[in-house]
């Protein structure tokens, strides 16, 4: 293994870091701190953490990291320099506009460098030990063998964006969106409205040789690629779907075969309306084509094919809702042949057993939501969490004068098949106007009998949340930077956060990719970290969400224990009579007798008014009476 | 404290990297089915320089003064109509158009160009012989002259509609907000259309995000408003 300096430099300095930390390493409180007012700066930006440990920040890799773009301001402040546009009596008079020579533009071509977000990180996918970071200049990949310290192994350049990116075995599939993107990921944009070296739609690359990466499929598609969802085939393991979420504007037929847009009563064939579902043959990839193209908006009484919320807000005062013209991303759940899709002015739920055929079965709308982002479902998918990306992203959306139900998350119960709002939750509005921070990506954490999220919200941080009782959310761990730099709001922060094998990984927008552990405190005890860190999968690529089922093992058997203890379901002598019985079997020395007491004893126990406690004493009564 | 320790070491860190020996390879792929070349960091960082085109930049800086005329009309809103739906309407259209305007005058000014539209520019429908005055009179009702048919650019509403605007109330003055304001969005729309269809144009990132997000924003709110004005 060839060591660069760099890499020296950040392990030594990683490791006086982590020897610094450990002798000082705080129990976890129950309070949290503030996060406002802290210190702009890049890598030097002030942080409040709370019940977590960052444990490796890999910095962008050479290539794909530019100061001056990064700390490009994405707005000029208000009250800057005497070209205002309109004047502050609120006539709209324009006072900017005077004689003056004209722009210095007159070359056809100016080379003004890269762009605001050109080397924008997004989103995450995970293989063995390795970790896939994508972004709008291509994706990098990450050897995590030592979760704590991420090595770079391989940088691909393909510009177009987002870089939604998945992966199953060797395959690495992409998205691109943007008007520049070409097929041959090429650079110096695309001449006219249509042409053939265009490329929107997803990208198939085949990294089985890390030192020849191909790309072996382009899928065009009418609106191309903002998010992708991979989808298994519900038996043939040679066969992966695509769930397409394209949402820039049609392009034209010229460019594109079977291409249109407008509105359904005037064109029925119109692009807008739909997902496009393509099929990959595993084994062939180069043979991917889309298969379908389903009209899941469909009011499926009258079939109008725009069936769902037309846009504007619900009700007075409301939330100003997207029209839902597009999914912007889809969580399939197949274990429950369910999918949740987030869909602009609404959520829904989609029945999948057909994968190439979904069919909607419940959706939503909601006064607080203006644009439906992105779903997590719980791990019996007895509820759904949705996003709301007010604002797009780019806004400082988590100050206090911002309401506290906008740019938030919903959470709806799933009863009988019908989605029931029960509750939101967002981080408190501690984040400046120069921070752009909504509700972005998360996934569960695996702790068993509690539903636990962690998720990205841009610049203000990554935040852990419970919401086993879906009508009161509430946070548990968080960690926060400043903003990029002074004065003017610059994109940054964590596009994502997203559990796996037992680390949380946050792709931040400018910064790289972070690392977390989870650390106890009064609101999660070591054991219900050791259960959701014993937890793992070869594969996981977050929109694809993965049943978790937790092994028999004694430190599961605690982390309920330790939940009822909290909640206060058992008395001291009944969770002394079970602590006992799990401790017998941690030592080797299984009792059946006391086992069998034990679980007869939380049968006993149990408050079907309680169903948080009830589901945890069910679980744990189970797992004493298979290892008695 | 211990935080403060990690933050210099990843100071550390990225101060060192000009100074790596040697990297991970960078690829960038050919076409599907080609071979992919290798990159040094320098030409990696070069992929990305899309630049922009002329007409991009005349784009943004007559899409600020389009815009800026929507956030005029949204203030005409609160003396003349008691219609909240259209009230709230417009005060969003207003608050996101102004805040698309900051956006556009940074972009231009990172590019060390003009935040002004131009006279001499090519865009159909601009007024080179009446220069600034008139440009501003299409947002200004306050011009001495008398209010012109002709507005600055297509999709903007014209001096005499804007000084009719001002004038309505009530429904009257519903219906031609509406109206206007769908004739002003759909000329935002052709105005992305008029620009795309252009060789090399609209290759920026952040402004290609802009162009589609103009385009479903705007469509979005035209069905809603078409909504409105057949409720009237």
């Amino acid at each position: 293994m060839k060591l660069t300096l760099r890499s020296m430099v950040s392990m030594a300095a990683l490791g006086a870091a982590m020897a610094a930390c450990s002798p000082a390493a705080e129990q976890g409180s129950e309070t949290p701190p503030s996060r406002a007012g802290l210190a702009p700066g890049l890598f030097d930006a002030g942080t409040a953490i709370w019940n977590l440990e960052l444990t490796a920040s890999v910095p962008p890799p050479d290539g794909f990291f530019d100061l001056e773009t990064v700390m490009i301001p994405l707005s000029l402040p208000a009250e800057a320099e005497g070209d205002e546009v309109t004047d502050d009596e609120g006539t709209g008079e324009t006072t900017n506009v005077e004689d003056g020579p004209a722009d210095e533009d007159g070359a056809d071509e100016e080379d003004g460098g890269p762009g605001l977000l050109s080397f924008a990180n997004s989103d995450l996918a995970f293989t063995g030990d390795r970790v896939i970071m994508g972004g709008f200049h291509g994706f990098n990949v990450y050897d995590a063998a030592n979760p704590d310290d991420p090595a770079h192994i391989l940088s691909v350049v393909c510009p177009g964006g987002q870089g939604d990116v998945s992966v199953h075995g060797d395959l690495v599939f992409f998205s691109t969106e943007q008007n520049r993107g070409r097929l041959d990921c090429g650079n110096g944009g695309v001449e006219g409205d249509s042409s053939p070296e265009r490329f929107l739609g997803v990208r198939i690359f085949d990294i089985s040789d890390l030192g020849a990466p191909r790309q072996v499929a382009a899928v065009q598609t009418c609106r191309g690629s903002h998010t992708h969802t991979l989808v298994p085939h519900p038996i043939d393991e040679d066969i992966a779907y695509i769930y397409v979420q394209g949402t820039s504007s049609p392009r034209p037929d010229s460019e594109l075969a079977g291409c249109s847009g407008g509105e359904p009563d005037e064109n029925p064939e119109t692009a807008l309306y739909s997902i496009d579902v393509i099929e990959v043959p595993l084994n062939s990839p180069e043979q991917a084509a889309i298969v379908s193209r389903p009209r899941i908006f469909t009011d499926y009484e009258t079939g109008e094919i725009a069936g769902l919320w037309a846009g504007g807000a619900l009700e007075d005062g409301g939330q100003t809702a997207a029209s839902t013209v597009a999914c912007h991303d889809i969580t399939v759940y197949p274990e429950m042949g369910l999918a949740g899709g987030a869909c602009g002015g609404n959520g829904i739920l989609l029945d999948i057993t057909d994968p190439v055929n979904p069919r909607r079965i419940s959706d939503l709308a909601d006064p607080n939501m203006a644009y439906w982002h992105s779903a997590t479902f719980s791990n019996d998918a007895s509820k759904v969490l949705f996003t709301d990306e007010w604002g797009g992203g780019l806004g400082a959306r988590c100050r206090a004068e911002d309401p506290e139900n906008w740019g938030a998350n919903l959470i709806a119960d799933i009863v009988d098949g019908e989605m029931e709002l029960r509750g939101y939750f967002k981080i408190p509005g501690e984040q400046s106007d120069i921070e752009n921070c909504v509700a972005h990506n998360g996934s569960l954490i695996p702790v068993p009998g509690r539903d636990i999220m962690v998720q990205g919200w841009y610049s203000g941080g990554l935040s852990i949340i419970d919401f086993t009782d879906s009508e009161n959310p509430f946070e548990i761990a968080f960690f926060d930077r400043g903003p990029l730099g002074p004065d003017a709001l610059r994109v940054g922060g964590y596009w994502a956060a997203y559990w796996h094998n037992g680390r949380v990984w946050a792709p931040e927008i400018a910064r790289g990719l972070d690392v977390f552990r989870l650390q106890a405190s009064g609101l999660l005890t070591a054991n219900e970290v050791a259960a959701a860190e014993l937890i793992r999968f070869d594969e996981a690529n977050t929109q694809t969400q993965l049943h978790i089922t937790w092994p028999d093992e004694p430190v599961v058997a605690h982390a309920y224990l330790d939940q009822l203890a909290r909640s206060g379901a058992l008395d001291e002598t009944g969770l002394a009579t079970v602590r006992r019985a799990i401790e017998g079997w941690d030592a080797g020395e299984t009792d059946a007798t006391s086992l069998a007491a034990a679980a007869e004893l939380l049968a006993a126990a149990t408050d079907p008014q309680a169903p948080a406690d009830a589901h945890r004493m069910a679980e744990l009564g189970a797992m004493l009476m298979r290892t008695r | 404290m211990c935080k403060s320790v990690t933050i210099i070491a990843i100071g550390l860190g990225l101060a060192a990297a000009p100074l790596a020996l040697a990297s991970p390879p960078i690829f960038q792929p050919g076409a599907p089915g080609g071979a992919a070349r290798t990159l040094t960091p320098e030409q990696s960082i070069e992929m990305a320089q899309t630049g922009h085109s002329a007409a991009d930049a005349r784009f943004m800086q007559h899409m600020i003064v389009h815009h800026g005329q929507a956030v005029a009309m949204g203030e005409l809103i609160a003396d003349r109509t008691t219609n909240a739906e259209i009230a709230l309407m417009g005060e969003r259209i207003a608050r996101s158009q102004a805040s698309e305007i900051e956006m556009m005058r940074a972009w231009l000014e990172h590019r060390g160009l003009s935040t002004r539209m131009s006279h001499d520019t090519d865009m159909p429908g601009s007024m080179p012989e009446h220069g600034s005055h008139a440009l501003a009179s299409g947002m200004n009702h306050a011009s001495h002259d008398a209010p012109s048919n002709t507005p600055v650019m297509p999709g903007m509403l014209s001096p005499a509609q804007m000084a009719q605007l001002e004038a309505a109330r009530g429904t009257d003055f519903d219906s031609l907000y509406l109206t206007g304001m769908i004739h002003h969005h759909q000329g935002a729309i052709n105005m992305v259309t008029a620009l795309l269809a252009g060789s090399g144009n609209g290759m920026d990132p952040q402004l290609s995000e802009f162009l589609s997000a103009v385009i479903a924003d705007q469509a979005a709110e035209i069905s809603r408003m078409r909504g409105l004005l057949a409720d009237l």
